[in-house]
């Protein structure tokens, strides 16, 4: 079961904050879901690979494609001005934040 | 012009004999949209400018009595996951709602190198997560045949546009049904290639392992022509396989007699509306009749994909939104500290359900649950691959149908996730194995919506999927009349 501290602790490793209201349905709504999901242990997978992607198991990468190498070799990349034109706040060269270290 | 009417292959002839212009038709497209998309909400922004330069560049290329490109003047709409330079890119979240692309997708840049014309971006279930499009962080999307119902999701616009004939054909993603469920709800064809037959680059990434970009169309001519352009190895994403690009329309309308149809008794069970069933069967008769051989076969693991689906999509996802920080792009909203600011963006930018999925995925990949959750669902995954492997083994292509009912009403599944997760039943396997999918209509329920069948491939197999698709098509003369 999950419970509303759970939600709080995963909502904090997730960056959210969530209000009251929404940490209550997160609760309902993780605890449905998550029991559907639990129909998965009906199937002993004791003896099965976990498959994280599916080009390995079809064969359709080479060596060097799994690895996915290319030559050192320069290429384009963004503008600096056309990487900071969305930026919420920046001095024309950086990124700007809010203070990072908090004393 | 019938814009209703017109098809990718219609459309470029027409411009090609000199009937209509580029231009011209970009123009009929847009009073269209103006005129009709305020009751559908199948587009977020409209680019006229890119539109007009493009129809220019074409109608000079006809004016010069160069030889076409393959889209030449086909006016497409592209959904709004997919970054267009200089052109607003929302993903349909308020988060990003502000936000221009400084490139383009590269299946954007190949349709448009082809010819094709972007008339706008169309609306979706934020970052792709849903399947009625009422996710949408702007505004739902109705369903063209009835407007209290949903068009599916979450390529909903791209769905919609082509059914009420705002574009010819468009642009999708697919991670669990999201083309091929709105074109079966919406009445088109939807095709979700083989992982890593089309790049990704300029896709938003939702759950990378399981996205794909695909083409919608009123025929299956016409996606098989989008493929033809979209295909192929790019540099840009690694993760795009270099396997040799076919010819899609060469054996497009050969005979299908002889072909191994296969019909998994999972996909036929309780909760399958009757009048979906007796409509998906009629279709595979027609096969039969054409000469297909029908394989009664099983997919054991079938009732374990949406759970592992829903671990695995999840957990990427908690992943790749983790970038929305308001710090480089997007929504900021002000903290005091940089910690403060990021709960806050967050908390504003995204919407109910995408909440809901990265709180799901992070608890799986959480300390102590990470066994328990994301490892199983993995190791399911590889028995969902294995029920394929063999079933392909005895056929060279599976008939399900795409969804379990026609288009539900707008708000019937809105308070219950889980219900909304159970319209993708039949389709989230195909993504978690990476073959290819596609919807194709397959007649009408008695209140007149459309019901969808869906034909699974082999993988890479695209030209076989297409030929049985096309060959399907024709027998239930669902055809689109060319004007």
């Amino acid at each position: 079961m999950v419970t509303e501290k759970d939600v709080s602790y995963v909502a904090d490793l997730a960056n959210l904050e969530l209000t009251d209201e929404e940490r209550a349905r997160m609760v309902r709504d993780l605890n449905s879901i998550l029991g559907y999901i639990d129909r998965l242990n009906e199937l002993d997978t004791s003896n099965v690979e976990p498959m994280a992607q599916v080009a390995s198991r079809y064969g359709t990468s080479s060596e060097a494609e799994a690895n996915a190498m290319r030559p050192d070799e320069p290429r384009p990349s963004l503008p600096h001005d056309a990487a900071l034109r969305n930026a919420p706040n920046s001095d024309g060269t950086f990124f700007k934040v809010p203070k990072v270290i908090e004393r | 012009m019938d814009l209703d009417l017109l098809t990718v292959d219609s459309i470029r002839t027409a411009v090609l004999e000199r009937q209509a212009t580029a231009a011209a038709t970009v123009d009929a497209f847009y009073q269209k949209i103006e005129a009709e998309d305020a009751a559908i909400g199948a587009y977020l922004t409209l680019c006229k400018e890119r539109a007009h330069q493009q129809a220019q560049w074409v109608d000079a290329m006809v004016g010069r009595g160069d030889a076409l490109p393959p889209l030449a003047g086909v006016p497409i709409a592209v959904k709004d996951v997919l970054t267009t330079k200089g052109v607003r890119t929302t993903a349909g979240s308020k988060i990003l709602a502000n936000f221009i692309a400084p490139y383009d997708a590269t299946v954007v840049a190949r349709l448009e190198a082809a010819g094709a014309i972007v008339l706008g971006k169309t609306n979706c279930d934020e970052f792709a997560m849903g399947s009625s499009n009422e996710s949408s962080g702007f505004h739902p999307v109705h369903n063209p045949h009835d407007h209290s119902r949903v068009p599916g999701g979450s390529s909903g616009g791209s769905a919609a546009a082509v059914a009420a004939g705002m574009a010819v054909a468009s642009l999708g993603s697919d991670t669990g049904g999201s083309i091929r469920q709105p074109a079966a709800f919406c009445g088109v064809v939807g095709l979700m290639p083989t992982y890593g037959r089309v790049s990704r680059y300029g896709l938003i990434a939702f759950a990378s392992s399981l996205d794909h970009v695909g083409p919608f169309g009123k025929t299956v001519k016409d996606v098989a022509l989008m493929l033809q352009s979209m295909a192929g190895r790019d540099l840009l994403d690694s993760t795009s396989a270099d396997v040799a690009v076919p010819d899609y329309l060469a054996q497009l309308e050969a005979p299908v007699n002889g072909l191994r149809v296969g019909v998994p008794q999972e996909y036929f069970g309780e909760g399958l509306d009757p009048e979906v069933r007796t409509a998906v069967e009629a279709g595979i008769q027609e096969l039969a009749k054409a000469g297909c051989e029908v394989v009664p076969i099983s997919l054991p693991h079938t009732g374990y994909a949406i759970p592992t689906y829903y671990v695995v999509a999840t957990a990427e996802a908690s992943a790749n939104l983790a970038r929305y920080d308001g710090v480089r792009y997007g929504l900021r909203a002000e903290g005091k500290t940089l910690s403060e600011m990021y709960r806050r963006t967050r908390d504003a930018g995204f919407g109910t359900e995408v909440k809901r999925r990265i709180m799901l995925g992070t608890y799986a990949l959480s300390a102590g649950y990470y066994d328990a959750y994301y490892l199983k669902a993995q190791r399911v995954r590889s028995l969902l691959a294995r029920d394929f492997d063999e079933a392909f083994g005895a056929v060279d292509v599976i008939v399900t149908p795409t969804t379990p009912t026609p288009a539900f009403k707008l708000g019937e599944k809105a308070d219950d996730p889980l219900a909304m997760y159970l319209a993708d039943i039949f389709t989230v396997t195909a993504d978690l194995v990476g073959i290819p999918g596609i919807s194709i209509p397959c007649g009408k329920s008695k209140e007149g919506l459309p019901i969808g069948m869906q034909i699974l491939g082999k993988h890479f197999d695209e030209p076989t999927l297409l030929r049985v698709a096309h060959a399907a098509e024709h027998a239930l003369a669902t055809k689109v009349e060319l004007s």
